[in-house]
């Protein structure tokens, strides 16, 4: 049963929708600068060749929702102490090549640290299991979407009588960093273009502050392409009636307040931090933390060490696509040295960042992503 | 890393667990995430679990606005 998939990817909605966009851009008194804020959404936009189908005054920008972009090297670098140490490295496979500030999860493997990718978080407490006198460390990265899914791994291994898997946390939410890219200067930023699946779990009033307090027309749109052609034109329809709301289309999942079970799973068991994004720097309660009950869970306390931020590679921009100030081919290591297959910056890495999407998808050309 | 797929809930296993279907693909699904799972609701799926149900009237109500969008544009308008 594919229908909601394949029924959201239609060529003659798109062309109806296509028609809808020139003419609401032709109503508009300049450019529109509209950014996707999920690495979900970019890569769809890439893989479909959307961009051919909007209007010139119609700018897509990609934002910083990409978790392994976003995942500082010095938390890759900890990952890696841990392993060496002799704890069982446990994680999804987005953060395999994502580059330490010396080396990656895969070389340190190849070196003989334990690495163990899992499809789902709950594979982890099978290696607890499996491995008793082992520490097991889950590399808890990721955005709300995946929050409730790695955290759950604590109540579930606390009433198995799991001792030895602990979390080695990088969560981020999604709100703060808007408040931040905002604050940021040339950042180019009319319109947003709300995530899928992270509103699916924070909910559709979450962004009703940053739309009334910025005057930003905000839509939240599925990840297909139907539903991303549809977000865009709500976009455009919200700026030519004047209006900055939330609009959520994405109503067959989203939530006026997103999903209560997940929400209060994160409540009890994390607490707010200040959170370091790669590319963005430190934004304040940006992060999610273990509460201090749940200490002995936290890796970096029951190990004792510090996450500290780490070196990027030199040359790299991934700091400024990810704030969309540039294009990924604008970075002069693009496609020069930074490949899918040799890359330098996290952005390249992750099959949702935005290098790896221009490049995969063709974007190959500087001004590219502007058409 | 936000992807989630559509799929069916076919059955439940366990106290907050299932099998899930989409397009003959099965496999377990945690289902500890959403309120009264049963055979037949269709969920997200993200990392191995159901994040959040998707209300099938809303999706056949999209997918009729955007049927009817394709009827009302007979030609494809020419290239920008």
């Amino acid at each position: 049963m594919t229908r909601y998939t394949d029924a959201f990817r239609e060529r003659g909605a798109a062309q109806a929708l296509r028609a809808r966009l020139a003419d609401d851009a032709a109503r508009l008194d300049g450019d529109f600068r509209a950014m996707e804020v999920c690495g979900s959404h970019t890569m769809a936009i890439a893989r479909y060749g959307l961009r051919e189908l909007l209007p010139p005054r119609l700018r897509l920008v990609s934002g910083p929702g990409c978790p392994v972009c976003v995942t500082d090297p010095g938390y890759l670098d900890a990952a890696i102490a841990l392993g060496r140490q002799g704890a069982i490295l446990a994680t999804f496979g987005d953060l395999l090549h994502a580059p330490a500030s010396a080396g990656d999860l895969a070389g340190a493997r190849a070196e003989g640290v334990d690495v163990e990718v899992c499809t789902t978080p709950l594979a982890a407490l099978e290696l607890a299991r499996r491995y008793p006198d082992r520490e097991v460390v889950f590399l808890a990265i990721g955005f709300e979407t995946t929050v409730a899914p790695v955290v759950s791994l604590v109540p579930r291994a606390r009433a198995a009588g799991l001792r030895n898997l602990s979390l080695l946390t990088a969560f981020k939410t999604i709100p703060p960093a808007l408040e931040a890219l905002v604050a940021e200067p040339d950042v180019p930023l009319d319109g947003l273009l709300c995530p899928a699946h992270v509103s699916a779990v924070i909910g559709a009033d979450a962004y009703r502050p940053f739309a009334e307090r910025h005057g930003r027309p905000c839509v939240i749109a599925g990840f297909e392409p139907l539903d991303i052609l549809l977000g865009l034109h709500g976009l455009l329809a919200q700026r030519l009636r004047g209006e900055a709301r939330v609009e959520n289309q994405y109503d067959r999942v989203v939530r006026p307040g997103g999903n209560p079970r997940a929400l209060a799973l994160m409540h009890t068991l994390l607490e707010p931090e200040d959170a370091h994004w790669r590319g963005l720097g430190t934004i304040p309660g940006s992060g999610l933390r273990l509460r201090a009950a749940y200490a002995d869970t936290d890796a970096a306390r029951r190990h004792g060490i510090e996450v500290r931020p780490g070196r990027p590679r030199p040359g790299c921009r991934c700091g400024d696509v990810l704030k969309g100030r540039i294009e990924p081919a604008d970075c002069p290591l693009f496609g020069r040295g930074c490949s899918p297959d040799r890359p330098v910056g996290p952005c390249m890495v992750s099959a949702e960042g935005s290098c790896a999407a221009a490049f995969r998808f063709g974007l190959l050309e500087p001004g590219a992503n502007r058409r | 890393m936000c992807l989630g797929l559509p799929m069916r809930i076919v059955e439940l296993t366990s106290e907050g667990a299932g099998i899930a279907e989409m397009d003959g693909l099965r496999q377990e699904v945690d289902l500890s995430l959403i309120e009264d799972p049963a055979p037949g609701v269709f969920v997200i799926v993200h990392a191995g679990f159901a994040i959040e149900r998707l209300d099938t009237a809303e999706a056949e109500a999209r997918i009729r606005l955007f049927e009817d969008l394709a009827a009302s544009t007979p030609e494809a308008p020419p290239p920008a």
